[in-house]
This record gives structure tokens, sequence and C-alpha cells, in this order.
């Protein structure tokens, strides 16, 4: 048999990572310690999580089929990611048909540039946005800004984060963050001609904001939009909210451009059922939420005469290819894992240092934009940002088993990672433990001298590098005199068992004798 | 039953008590306990910070020593552990070891449990005849909570001790801070997540925490010994192999010895 060499298999061209806001300034350690201090924050996050908590506990609990429905969502979730392409040309075919224009977007930046264009052929130079993960991925609004249109946020906790030139915090709730009495200071800061008496009353904080909002619903033409579903078999784009400004934007202006991840595509209109009961039960804890608009392309004579689907990858199509880290991408952004990760609930949103934050975006900010070993990458310091407690993974309304995830984007980090000082420790330490006798010579040489450090008290309270963030709260026991096995051999091991099983042999022959003592 | 003892890495080294209480406790039930000298550690360490290659001779070693048919189940006093047996070893052998690993890590993971596991589900007893005269305070540890499921095991089999006054933990599901090298390496969140944790125990009064892993126990005991309070930690083992021929005698504080 005769063959030909080929040559070495070439690596197949990878797809690019995912630009924008997807990446912080610090590494998570790093900027959770400043995170820490902020009493504000910790407090608010710790009222609210705990709130939303048991509201979700609630609605989830009365569903008898909610662990079905959970089951019906992971699996409809990956036949989509199955087959994404074929969903995704579907879903151009169908927004065509109604009269609507697709776009496809490589990156965050195409992304932006195609708005920017649609914008500005409208004429407009202001529009109107609902609250988007997407365009907050991208950074549309400074793209935006900085080719002179103004970008209104019309979700009130959005519209609070956008007047004090903050960043959201929170996939759900931007605003978390802040109290009352910051919003009033925001709001007399930054909103034109506002009552410079307001008080800090939520009721009239929302009126103040509402007056502000209304204006510029019925006069900006353009809308920008996220979508939380769109449906490939009619082409069914789909945002749900609570505040009906969502509703506003989707039906007042003429033009409504909406960008949509590309793993947000689902296959039939009938997927709804499963997911408009999963995503606000997850999210906000109430059966249902107030506000699910629902639109096809264009309808003369009612709503924006042009509608415009911009399509992104972003790094998305990158994280498809990781066999393990795509199931990440079934996620739909309902926020339960924040809400129930102690991290999160302590360190807060910007720790992460990208739009998307918490369980979820420790893992999918690493997806989409990479982490690069070498550099001290602040997203290779986002899969270590978990305890791995698994509460994320329990509340997750598709089942991402999220603890299993920031355990492979460990490996794949170190993976990629040079020798480092962490890496010869590890090899150092497996190689002892897998020489028995090695083992058994480093346990007993370690005890006098633990002992020593530790003196009378029997604890060691303070620690060298890399462990002193341990001593820093924590005492550590001195090392035990004897180890387990050093008892076991010993003869007071084999008299202290012997007199167990004679023990037991007793009460087995006279089970009440011990009680009636 | 024949039941192999995997003490793990830091119950032989650090904490041979809760080790030495759950060889007692299951030998006092009749069962004959046998200890395969050979084992060391289960690899968790290594494979929860990122390490999958280094871990591959752990895993076989523990396939190897406790792979003997002979040996009817394996317990180990810690949900983490059993859980890295149970959930991980199998990753480990598939991808960086061979199929004779991957065969011989389902065979034993298939008889693996954490103690309270053992305890109800294959032996079968909740009452353990334990006698243990104290205020107790029980914290699930995220891992049998979440990865093993324990459920309401170790309660049950806290419930049926003798003498025990039980309170409940606010907050008991939720995480010390531990997670292992988490610790370490974002200490300053850990420490925020201990600080609850340790005022959540404290507010209970018990005299003694107890969970089902030394290495949680680890972290809230130093949270606690550091502010020198009068709450010990002690292995759900402790309480467990306790009886009144055999009490054990509570560890001393600093709080208590003032």
């Amino acid at each position: 048999m005769s063959s030909t060499f080929l040559g070495m298999p070439a690596v197949p061209p990878r797809s690019p990572y995912g630009t924008g806001n997807l990446r912080g300034e610090h590494t998570f350690p790093a900027a959770a310690h400043d995170e820490l201090r902020n009493e504000q924050l910790r407090g608010n996050l710790r009222k609210a999580t705990r709130t939303i908590r048991g509201k979700r506990l609630d609605v989830t609990g009365e569903l008898p089929d909610w662990e079905r429905l959970r089951d019906a969502g992971a699996a409809i979730k990956t036949d989509t990611m199955n087959r994404l392409p074929e969903l995704l040309e579907q879903l151009e075919r169908k927004v065509v048909e109604h009269g609507g224009t697709v776009h496809w977007a490589r990156d965050g930046a195409e992304a932006n540039e195609i708005v920017t264009r649609l914008v500005e052929e409208t004429g407009s130079d202001e529009v109107i946005k609902v609250k988007s993960m997407a365009t907050q991925e991208i950074g549309l609004n400074e793209h935006l800004a900085g080719r002179g249109v103004t970008a209104y946020e019309t979700d009130l906790a959005e519209l609070i984060v956008q007047l004090a030139d903050d960043k959201p915090s929170h996939i759900l709730v931007p605003a978390i963050h802040r109290n009352r009495h910051e919003v009033r200071d925001i709001f007399r800061a930054a909103i034109p001609g506002v009552d410079p008496g307001l008080d800090s009353v939520p009721a009239h904080l929302a009126a103040a904001a509402r007056a502000y909002l209304r204006e510029k619903f019925m006069t900006v033409p353009v809308a920008v939009s996220g979508a939380n579903f769109g449906i490939a078999e009619t082409g069914t784009l789909s945002v749900v909210e609570s505040e009906g400004n969502g509703r506003m934007c989707l039906t007042m202006p003429d033009t409504l451009i909406t960008v949509m991840g590309i793993e947000k595509v689902l296959p039939r209109y009938q997927d709804l059922e499963v997911f408009l009961q999963l995503l606000p039960r997850s999210s906000t804890g109430e059966r249902m939420n107030p506000y699910t608009s629902l639109w096809t392309g264009v309808t003369p004579g009612d709503g924006p005469q042009t509608f415009h689907l911009v399509l992104l990858d972003n790094g998305r199509t990158a994280a498809l290819a990781d066999r393990i880290g795509r199931e990440a991408l079934n996620c739909i952004r309902c926020s339960a894992c924040l809400n129930v990760c102690p991290v999160y609930e302590r360190a807060g949103g910007h720790a992460y240092g990208s739009t998307y934050p918490g369980p979820i975006g420790a893992v999918l900010t690493p997806q989409l934009a990479g982490m690069h070993a070498a550099k001290n990458d602040p997203n290779s310091s986002l899969p270590f940002a978990s305890s791995l407690c698994g509460a994320c993974f329990d509340a997750c309304p598709v089942k991402i088993d999220i603890p299993s995830l920031l355990v492979e984007l460990r490996h794949q980090h170190t993976e990629q990672a040079d020798t480092t000082v962490e890496k010869l420790a590890m090899k150092a330490a497996a190689s002892v433990m897998k020489r028995p006798r090695l083992f058994t010579a480093a346990q007993r040489a370690a005890g006098p001298g633990g002992r020593l450090v530790a003196g009378r008290d029997r604890k060691i309270s303070r620690l060298p590098a890399p462990f002193d963030g341990w001593t820093d709260s924590r005492d550590v026991p001195a090392p035990p005199r004897r180890t387990f096995r050093d008892w076991l051999a010993s003869e007071e091991g084999e008299a202290t068992l012997r007199a167990a099983a004679e023990e037991g042999a007793r009460t087995a022959d006279h089970p009440h004798q011990e009680e009636n003592r | 039953m024949r039941i192999g003892l995997f003490a793990t890495c830091l119950g032989d080294t650090l904490f041979p008590d809760a080790v030495k209480a759950t060889a007692v406790l299951l030998t006092r039930l009749g069962h004959h306990v046998v200890f395969p000298p050979e084992q060391t550690c289960c690899g968790q360490m290594h494979v929860n910070t990122g390490y999958q290659r280094e871990p591959v001779p752990l895993v076989r070693g523990f396939a190897e020593q406790f792979g003997d048919p002979s040996i009817e189940a394996v317990v180990m006093p810690s949900g983490s552990c059993a859980g890295s047996v149970r959930h991980q070893h199998r990753i480990v052998a598939e991808r960086y070891g061979d199929a004779a690993l991957a065969d011989a890590v389902t065979a034993v993971e298939a008889k693996t449990y954490e103690l309270s596991e053992l305890l109800v589900d294959v032996l079968g007893v909740t009452d353990v005849g334990a006698w243990f005269p104290y205020r107790v305070t029980y914290h699930p540890t995220c891992h049998s909570l979440r990865m093993l499921r324990v459920g309401d095991k170790p309660l049950r089999l806290l419930h049926a001790v003798d003498g025990i006054d039980l309170v409940e933990l606010p907050e008991a599901d939720a995480c010390c801070g531990f997670g292992g090298t988490f610790a370490v390496k974002n200490a300053d969140t850990s420490t925020a997540m201990l600080q609850d944790k340790v005022r959540d125990v404290l507010s209970t009064g018990a005299d003694v925490c107890t969970a089902g892993d030394s290495s949680c126990l680890m972290h809230i005991g130093g949270g606690l010994s550091r502010i020198k309070a009068g709450t010990r930690t002690l292995h759900l083992a402790q309480i467990l192999a306790s009886t009144r021929t055999s009490p054990c005698t509570l560890p001393e504080t600093e709080a208590a010895a003032r």
C-alpha cells in the first residue's frame, strides 16, 4: 500500500475574539480589594440579592414542572448551538421576507459602524435605547457619541447609570450599587429642567425620570434595542421588560435597529412557551414580566416602518468552537446566578471588569474575549473568582454547569501559561503525593517545624507569601503530634479500634443498655 | 461490611482526629475498616486550580488502592474529596489517562461515599448510638450539599445523637469562603464571606460548629480562632463517634481558658 505524505495538517483558522467592554483594567482580586471597602455597595448588594433570591425561590418552587422546564430550556439551547448557522440563515430569510434588513457584524467595531451608519442615514442625531447587554458589550453609546449622536437610555436604572457617567454593575439591576439619595443627587445634577427641590422619595424620582423620558419617546425618531429572543421559524424578535420603556421604544419611532447576539436565536415560536416562563421567574422573581414585546419585520401603518437587525458575533463563534465552553452560550441573561453568588454579593459587578459580571460573566467573558496568560490579563483571573460553591448551577434556568466550566477554563489557563511558581509547586506536590513513601516522609518532616512555628498556643498566625492572604484573617492549627496513619499503626490506634469493636458488640447485644444508664 | 477508608491528605496530615473518629465509628457499628497504606491524595486541589495532567498518577493511585473488589465501599470524611472522586477523576482519566484508567475510575467511583451517605444510604443507620451533650450547629459544606446532594442526611444523623442540643445555622447553605486555593488567590473576598459565616455561627451560641469537611472547618475554625471566639469546630464524625463510654472531649478555646 502506498501513501502520499501531505505534510503536517495546518491548525484551522480560529475565529477572532470579541472586542469592546469585555476586559477590565485590573485583575479580579485587585479590583475586588477596592470594591470590598465600599460599604454602600456591600449593603445594597446584600439587601437586593437576598430579596430577589427569596422571590425567585417562591415563584420557581410553586411550579410542579420547574425542573422539567429547566431541562427543556437546556435541551432547546443545546440544540440551537448545535445548528446555529442554519438557524441564523433561517432567521435572516424570515426577517427579510417581512420587510426587515439583516446585517452581519463580525465584531463590536463592525456592529458599531453599521448602527452608526444606519442612524446617520435617518438624519437624526439622537437615538432612544432599550436596555441591551449586547450594545453595552460593544460600547455603542460611546461610539455614537464620538460621531455626534446622543443615545438616551430609557430603562430607569440604565438612565441613572448613564446620567452619572457610571458603569452598570448588574445585568438586571444596573444601578444596584446606588441608593436613592445618590439617585436624587444624580437627577438634580443631570436632568435638564428638573425640580431643584426634588427629594429622594422613590415615586418622585420615578416621576422625574418619566417626565424626562416621555419627551424623548415623543420626539426621537430612531430606537436601538437588544433582543431576548429571535425566532428562526418566523423571524420574530422579542424583548421582555418591566417598565414599558421598551414598548415605547419598540413602537413609537420610525426606525428600529435591533442588535442581537447570534446565540439569542431560538428555533421555533413555540419555544417561547418555555423561555417566557424560565426568564421572568429566574430573573425578577415574577411569574410574568409586565411587558413582552414581539415584532416581525415591518407592519405597514403600525410601529416602526424601517427595521434593521444586526446579528453580532463578537467572539461567539470562538466560544462555539470550544466543545466544553460553548455551554456558556446557552445563557439567557436572567442574572439568577449573580443573585445567588457569594462572591458577586461581596465584590459587586464592577470587579469583573466586563459587561457580563458574576458567575456567568466569569465564564462568558474569557470565552468571548480570550485570556492572555502571559500578560497578567484581567480575564485570566476571572475563572478563579469563585469558591466553586455551586449555587449558580442550581439557580441557572438552562442548567449551565458553571462550576465545571470555571474549572475547565482554569485548566485552559494553566495550559497556556508559561512555567510559573504555582505550576512548579503543583508539579512538586503531585510528584511527592504520587510516591506514598515520600508523602509519608514529607508529612513527618512538616510536623515538628509546624509545631515549632505554632508555639505554645498551637496555632500559626502568620504565613509567608503567597499564603499570607490566609493568615490575614485566619489562624492555621499546628500540625498534630501524629498523622492518622501513624496513629493507626500504633498500639494506641490498635487498642482504640479494639475497644470500639467491643463497645459495638456490647451495645448490639443490649441495645438499650446505654440509654437506661 | 468491608469498608476502605480514605483518610484524605488533609485529614491524614492535619486533622487525624476526624479520620480516627470515622474509623472508630464504623468499627463500633460492626464493620471491618481497611486502610490501604499506599493512599495519598485525590488530586482535588490540582484539578480545581486548573491542573489536570499532574494529578493523573493520583487518580491512578486512588483507583489502584481502592479498586480491590473485596472492598465493598470506600468512605472518606470529606464531601469535597468524595465529589472529586465521583465527578473529576473521570475527566482527568479520559483526558490525560488511558482506557484502562477510565475503567478503573468507573469501578471505584460507583462505590465511593462521603460519611453521611455511607451511614444513611448504604448502612441504613441514622441512630449510631452517639452521645454528645453540647449545643451544636451544622454547616452543610457546598460540595456535600450541591455536588453530592447529601441533603439532610447529616442532620438526621445529628438529630439522633443523644444529649445533643442541635441549633439551626442561619443562612446555612451559604459558602464559608474556603474554596481551596480561592482562599489564597482571592483572600479579601474569601475573608468577607468568612466574616458573615462566623457571625452566623456565633449567633447560634453553639459550643461546636460541625460539618462534613475538615477543609471548610479549618477555614471556619481559623476565623473563630483569630477572633478568640468560644465556639470550636469538630468534624461530624467526631460527634457521631462520641459515646458515654468513650466521650469526645471538647478542645479548649482561648475564650474558655480566659
